[in-house]
């Protein structure tokens, strides 16, 4: 066991953490190595037709040799076709990981998917990611969902052209498609993401252009196969105000016009209010509230939502002092097994020395997880 | 090194284009010339003289443009080399505490065999402000507009300045000898952008916030320590800190550390270069209260660097919004936000999300991107993305002016 209070391990601990974790992930390494296995293992089905994507008690844990990490803990929501979720949260508290792990993109072998489902729905047949094999996976990343990453500075190759990276994906999952025609999809790509000389730019190379318009690229990548989910990583973040502002805009177009839907990844809750239909509140590994963005920005439900709201100043609101959340987020290795926000909460009650709360639905859409809104579910 | 090949291939542009101008008469000159020699002259022997002429008239002409390519060379080079100096001297007004006057910071473009200087990156090109004790005035714009850069030659911390005047309590820090600039340090200091990296891995925590209060002797040998405690508490760091090393503290609390390095020196002015950029919402939060508590308590005054706009419309009592290297508006935090003039201003001031799906945004939407430092367009150096720009804009720069009292635009829309 670590040792708790300084979170120093001695090299015979830490080897005998490493090889425990070995064991669960060569296991795991196993299964997701397995070739030719029939495509109906992998098939499931939908709770709802409507969605696009479905998540169900995902579980991805990290297997350090400090321990176990678990990264995301448990975490349920849908995608609905043809709208954009909006996943928010500080640092570290889960929302990459829940992408990379949709996307199969896991810093593999100590990253795994434990448990839970991730149901992709590709039109007619429905995949469980979760437990589907690399070979499988392959034929879906890229063509079904897609994602566009936070730094477009380091996401495209430098020694390739820009045509050339924009090829390969129609390349690899339309085979025997003539290399004209290819080009001229890539063209129309290009000038589809708002690249005003597509034909100059398909023969340049990443560095001639500037952050904007690498994003840029990146989006005409992602959107090549019109996949059904796009899922956007922190995709502003790397950019200037007035650039976000026209790469926002360009996704939210181009989203209807392939009718695809985003999950879209940020720490900005402007961001978020101007392009979600749904929101999805992260703190540490676990949904902490969800609703439509309406519910969450109009009647924010827990104390950490409230929190976050109140701690970005805003344009023309003029406040003297900024609210903080005091504390810190608790150490991913040892979690407690309260409620995680407990030590923080300047709302908290006695009940909360309890196990951790489940999800209370407050609306039919709007869930949160907080013993302040046990009462309601209790007079129902 | 992408603005020099740019400027590079931009040169080869103009001589291509002065080449084929230049050769075009002459083709049409030697045209005339053959048909009216021959029908003048039919005898043997003057054809050939005619021939020799010819030759003769065509080397001369070679030799020509060769000149006149020079010239244009010549010319290009002068003007990329060309460097503005003049400014009207301002006298000191005792209730500013920082006074810039057309403050200019050129970073030469180092090219060839003997690494001649072949044009300038113009950072910082004329800004002019003036900062009122106690208060705080945040700096906004685009990255590579030069933010940074002037809080830095305010400073005296990337060389020598190129042009302008920074007074600081009304003497030119320019004009300081190493040992007064010594002395001047502890009365300007700065909080740097990245936590992670502006920090010494080697030193424990009381030393990097100790060492320089002991080199300039600020307190006496044996209240040191307690001075040191005072300021780490002040900054909401514990005393038993101080033997720690920088990687066992998280973002917010070595921003904490870089804060009580630069107060240590009980300084009068701070330059705060995007201390809350590289931390997280909730972090930022708590910094921000920090600054603005220390602000009160040590009646500082701060030169707040950002280009997130709804922290400097938090912290900041004035507004400079810059361009290019250009101050192109300044004013009150109230004037700027609620009567941004400046249709750069207008452009980035809708940029911002708003976190309430109720409010949807009339956006000003930009065009292209923020030109290159290293050869700005002529004229008014945002007409390129201007909606409103006339022909006036692309040849005249605009000149400062004041609108409103303390409010400072600079754009022809406002010229009358």
């Amino acid at each position: 066991m670590a040792h708790k209070d300084n979170g120093y391990l001695s090299a015979k601990e830490s080897r005998r953490i490493s090889r425990e974790n070995k064991k669960v992930t060569d296991k795991l390494e196993k299964q997701y190595r397995r070739k030719n296995v029939p495509e109906d293992e992998f098939l499931t089905k939908l709770d709802n037709p409507d969605n696009a994507l479905e998540v169900r008690d995902l579980h991805t844990y990290f297997f350090t040799d400090m321990g176990v990490v678990k990264s995301v803990d448990g975490i349920s929501f849908d995608v609905p076709i043809g709208k954009t979720v909006g996943i928010v949260g500080e640092s570290g508290c889960g929302k990459s990981v829940t992408s990379l792990s949709i996307m199969q993109l896991l810093q593999r072998p100590q990253g795994q998917i434990v448990s839970g489902e991730i149901r992709l729905n590709t039109g007619d047949k429905v995949y469980d990611i979760a437990k589907i094999n690399a070979q499988t996976v392959q034929k879906l990343r890229g063509r079904y969902m897609s994602m566009i990453f936070q730094e477009p500075m380091t996401s495209l190759n430098p020694v390739f052209r820009i045509g050339d990276q924009v090829d390969e994906v129609l390349q690899l999952h339309f085979p025997g498609v003539p290399l004209d025609q290819i080009k001229a999809r890539t063209i129309e790509l290009l000038n589809m993401a708002g690249i005003a000389n597509a034909e100059g730019v398909y023969r340049m190379f990443p560095h001639e252009l500037s952050g904007g318009m690498r994003q840029r690229v990146m989006i005409a990548i992602a959107l090549a196969c019109s996949p059904r989910l796009i899922i956007a990583d922190e995709p502003t973040t790397a950019l200037d105000v007035t650039i976000q502002a026209q790469i926002l805009d360009l996704l939210r177009n181009l989203k209807d016009k392939i009718n695809s839907s985003i999950m879209l990844i940020t720490h900005d809750l402007g961001v978020i209010a101007e392009m979600a239909d749904y929101v999805v509140v992260m703190y540490s590994g676990r949904i902490v509230e969800q609703g439509t963005a309406e519910e969450i920005f109009a009647h924010p439900a827990h104390p950490y939502t409230i929190g976050l709201m109140a701690s970005k100043p805003v344009v023309g609101k003029k406040i003297d002092k900024l609210y903080s959340i005091p504390g810190k987020v608790p150490n991913p290795v040892n979690m407690p097994d309260y409620c995680y926000f407990r030590d923080r909460c300047e709302m908290k009650l006695d009940r909360c020395n309890g196990e951790y709360p489940c999800e209370i639905n407050i609306s039919p859409t709007h869930k949160v997880s907080c013993y302040r809104f046990y009462d309601k579910k209790e007079g129902e | 090194m992408a603005d020099e090949i740019k400027n590079a291939a931009e040169e080869e542009e103009t001589t291509v284009a002065t080449e084929t101008a230049v050769a075009d008469p002459v083709a049409e000159e030697s045209v005339q010339e053959a048909p009216a020699a021959a029908a003048e002259t039919p005898a043997q022997g003057e054809v050939v003289m005619s021939e020799e002429e010819r030759k003769a008239a065509e080397k001369a002409e070679k030799q020509r443009q060769k000149e006149e390519l020079k010239r244009l060379k010549e010319e290009a080079r002068a003007k990329a080399l060309y460097v503005d100096k003049s400014y009207d001297p301002v006298e000191y007004d005792p209730q500013y505490i920082l006074m810039v006057n057309n403050l200019k910071k050129y970073f030469p473009i180092k090219d060839g065999v003997f690494a001649r200087t072949v044009g300038y990156v113009r950072a910082v090109d004329g800004v002019t402000f003036n900062l009122k004790r106690g208060t705080t005035m945040g700096l906004v714009g685009e990255s590579g507009c030069g933010k940074t850069t002037t809080g830095r030659v305010i400073l005296r911390l990337s060389g020598e300045k190129t042009a302008g005047q920074v007074l600081f309590n009304g003497e030119e820090v320019y004009d300081k000898t190493p040992a007064e600039m010594r002395a001047l340090r502890t009365k300007m200091q700065i909080v740097f952008q990245d936590p992670f990296s502006s920090l010494s891995p080697r030193l424990p925590v009381g030393e990097i916030i100790g060492e320089a209060v002991r080199e300039h002797k600020l307190v006496p040998k044996e209240e040191y320590n307690d001075y040191i405690d005072d300021i780490m508490d002040k900054c909401g760091l514990q005393p038993f800190h101080k033997y720690r090393y920088p990687h066992e503290f998280s973002g917010g609390q070595r921003q904490r550390i870089c804060i009580a390095r630069a107060l240590a020196l009980n300084p009068e002015f701070v330059v705060c270069d995007e201390p809350v950029s590289a931390l997280d919402v909730s972090i930022q939060a708590q910094i921000i209260n920090l600054l603005k508590e220390l602000q009160e308590h040590f009646k500082l005054t701060y030169l707040f660097i950002s280009h997130d706009l709804s922290v400097v419309e938090h912290i900041s009592d004035s507004v400079g919004v810059m361009y290019l290297g250009n101050l192109v508006e300044y004013g009150t935090t109230e004037e700027i936000f609620s009567n941004p003039l400046h249709p750069y201003t207008k452009a980035l001031f809708s940029a911002i999300p708003v976190p309430d799906p109720t409010v949807k945004m009339n956006r000003i939407i930009l065009e292209g991107s923020i030109p290159s430092p290293a050869n700005p367009p002529e004229g008014c150096k945002f007409h390129t993305r201007c909606p409103y720009a006339t022909e006036e804009c692309k040849h005249v720069a605009p000149c400062q002016r004041e609108i409103e009292p303390g409010h400072y635009v600079v754009c022809h829309l406002y010229n009358k």
